[in-house]
């Protein structure tokens, strides 16, 4: 390898990030346990460190968790999804001012590739950058570098949880020592189940599996396991943009509030359902192959009829563009639809998903393609700063059924003019020797 | 129910005829971002509240422009945290020893103590207010 540049990446992550947005403009939060909530203000999707010490879990059910929250004073938040997408964006231009090969992986990490810098001295770099960072966003972050991206992701995982090294690692020339202490439930890309079954053969660390046979890895579980271990003895085999995390199946669903009937309202929440979803899979950079709709009755009320439905149609090409999906569900859902029925729930359900890249095909064309590319990030950027939903499909429909319950949502501080935050020009005066703020403005 | 949008037809048309001879000196309109707005990356918009800033040119209402990339001086104007809260203060630079004071006009001036950055307060210096938004006049 003599004469080659060596790869070095490195995975910044912000710091229990939607958390740390609520708190750049309240800092009064600062050390306080709090909780940001799912869309509908149903479960837990974010926490600070405070309340993950309390032992809130991603997924809780909120209102299950009501005298615990009553009893720690824990500050609860709806998501502000206008104000984590803002901020993630200010992040992650930050970071391409050190590096223009940027991977943003999702709303709060990014991969950077360093081989390209003129400072060779990284971990220097990457401190700079982190202090950066926090200065312009007021954001923390933490960086893990590595030779590859499984390292990088596994460097991050130790920078976040060591006190004193300032949230940035770098794994050593000689990782082994390091491996030791990583275990192998979290490394990148190894789920439950496969630590659970790499435990029971007696590969408990990050070393272990790095120094596993890769054939019998490949053979006992799947390739990209296999990559996963190449890539902890520092051989690259997730360039950028590819990781060993996908999603396979996407599901989009939810009981209407009341029954529908007509095939306005249905088409409406199917429509809004396939939106979710595309926004997602383009999130996510993944297309996908198949698509399903569904609806049924009530399944507990015997008293009217009943009647499930279900229609799958292949997406040709695999494609993530809302409208073709919106088209497609609506097309296969019409004719199953029956009058007569009080449905309950609908939704769509995407699989055989893959990442982004695109297949040609002989039917579609080129030009139609990178037009509904650029349509859709115009879409994705309008929604993000404005709200989801702002810009949506006319089939989606004006009035939904469904509405969000979002009771607890702080101020969209950096995209609303009317929501900025109020900065105090207030006195404070001498009292007893300790100087304050008095709260006399006006 | 959708509605018809209106765009601004902007320039000639450019298939026939004679140029306009100010085409060659139309070149962009200005921005006031440009002038404003250095570095949008770090830049934030706040809402003065309040009049102790009055004496710095600050009124109840005005809109402020922060920039967080910018290294506060001694006499800045900053955005601080102080017990929690974000306030608007004037940075005033001894030595090692920063701290922070309102400005009220002349009329209100009494006995103000200092707030000392980083010290029991707890005080931190949020950004650098570069600008500050005034309005002078209602419109509409």
């Amino acid at each position: 390898m003599v004469g080659t540049q060596v790869a070095m990446y490195a995975l910044a992550d912000c710091n229990n990030f939607y958390a740390s947005c609520e708190r750049v403009f309240e800092p009064h939060l600062a050390g306080k346990p709090l909780v940001v909530l799912s869309n509908n203000d149903g479960c837990v999707i974010a926490r600070s460190q405070e309340a993950k010490t309390l032992g809130f879990k991603v997924g809780d059910p909120i209102f299950k968790f009501k005298e615990a929250v009553r009893q720690h004073n824990v500050i609860v938040r709806s998501s502000n999804f206008a104000l984590y997408g803002d901020m993630s964006r200010r992040v992650m231009q930050t970071i391409r001012m050190f590096s223009p090969d940027v991977e943003v992986y999702s709303i709060d990490e990014a991969f950077i590739q360093l081989a390209g810098l003129a400072r060779r001295d990284y971990l220097q770099e990457m401190r700079r950058m982190r202090a950066t960072i926090l200065q312009w966003t007021g954001i923390p972050v933490s960086i893990g570098i590595g030779k590859t991206k499984t390292l990088a992701k596994l460097a991050n995982h130790y920078a976040k949880k060591t006190t004193g090294i300032g949230g940035v690692a770098k794994i050593p020339e000689h990782p082994d020592e390091m491996l030791k202490t990583v275990e192998v439930g979290d490394i990148w890309g190894i789920g439950r189940q496969w630590s659970k079954k790499l435990r029971n053969i007696g590969v408990k660390t990050a070393f272990d599996l790095a120094e596993m046979d890769s054939t019998l890895i490949r053979d006992s579980f799947n390739i990209v396991a296999m990559k996963t271990a190449m890539e902890l003895r520092g051989y690259t085999y997730f360039n950028f943009e590819q990781s060993p995390e996908q999603r396979k199946t996407l599901l989009r669903s939810r009981s209407f509030a009341k029954p529908v009937t007509t095939w306005q309202e249905l088409s409406e929440a199917i429509a809004s359902h396939a939106t979710r979803a595309a926004e997602r899979l383009r999130n996510e950079e993944l297309v996908a192959k198949v698509l399903r709709v569904f609806f049924h009755t009530s399944l507990f009320n015997h008293q009217t009829p009943r009647h499930s439905a279900s229609a799958v149609v292949e997406l040709i090409p695999p494609t993530n563009v809302t409208h073709t999906i919106i088209k497609a569900a609506l097309e296969i859902a019409k004719p199953i639809w029956k009058l007569g029925f009080e449905y309950k729930r609908a939704g769509v359900h995407l699989s055989d998903l893959s990442s982004g890249q695109i297949q040609c095909s002989l039917f579609d064309s080129q030009e139609e393609r990178v037009r509904d590319k650029r349509m859709m990030k115009l879409l994705d950027a309008v929604n993000t700063s404005m709200g989801s939903g702002t810009l949506h499909f006319a089939a989606t429909g004006f009035t939904k059924v469904m509405q969000m319950k979002q009771l607890k949502k702080s101020p969209r501080y950096t995209t609303h003019w009317e929501e900025l935050p109020e900065c105090l020009c207030g006195l404070h005066e001498v009292q007893g020797g300790m100087s304050h703020i008095s709260q006399n403005t006006k | 129910m959708v509605e018809e949008l209106r765009l601004p037809l902007v320039g000639g048309r450019v298939e026939a005829g004679f140029p306009s001879p100010a085409d060659d000196f139309i070149e962009r309109s200005l921005d006031l971002n440009e002038q404003l707005v250095t570095n949008p990356i770090a830049t934030f918009f706040v809402r003065a509240s309040g009049n102790s800033m009055d004496g710095a040119g600050i009124h109840n209402g005005d809109l402020l422009i922060v920039d967080r990339s910018v290294t506060p001086v001694h006499r800045s104007i900053v955005i601080a945290v102080v017990d929690g809260g974000l306030t608007v203060k004037r940075l005033s630079k001894r030595g090692s020893v920063a701290s922070l004071l309102p400005e009220p006009s002349n009329v209100d001036q009494g006995e103000y103590a200092p707030i000392e950055v980083g010290s029991e307060t707890d005080a931190t210096i949020w950004g650098v207010v570069t600008w500050s938004v005034h309005r002078l006049q209602c419109t509409r």
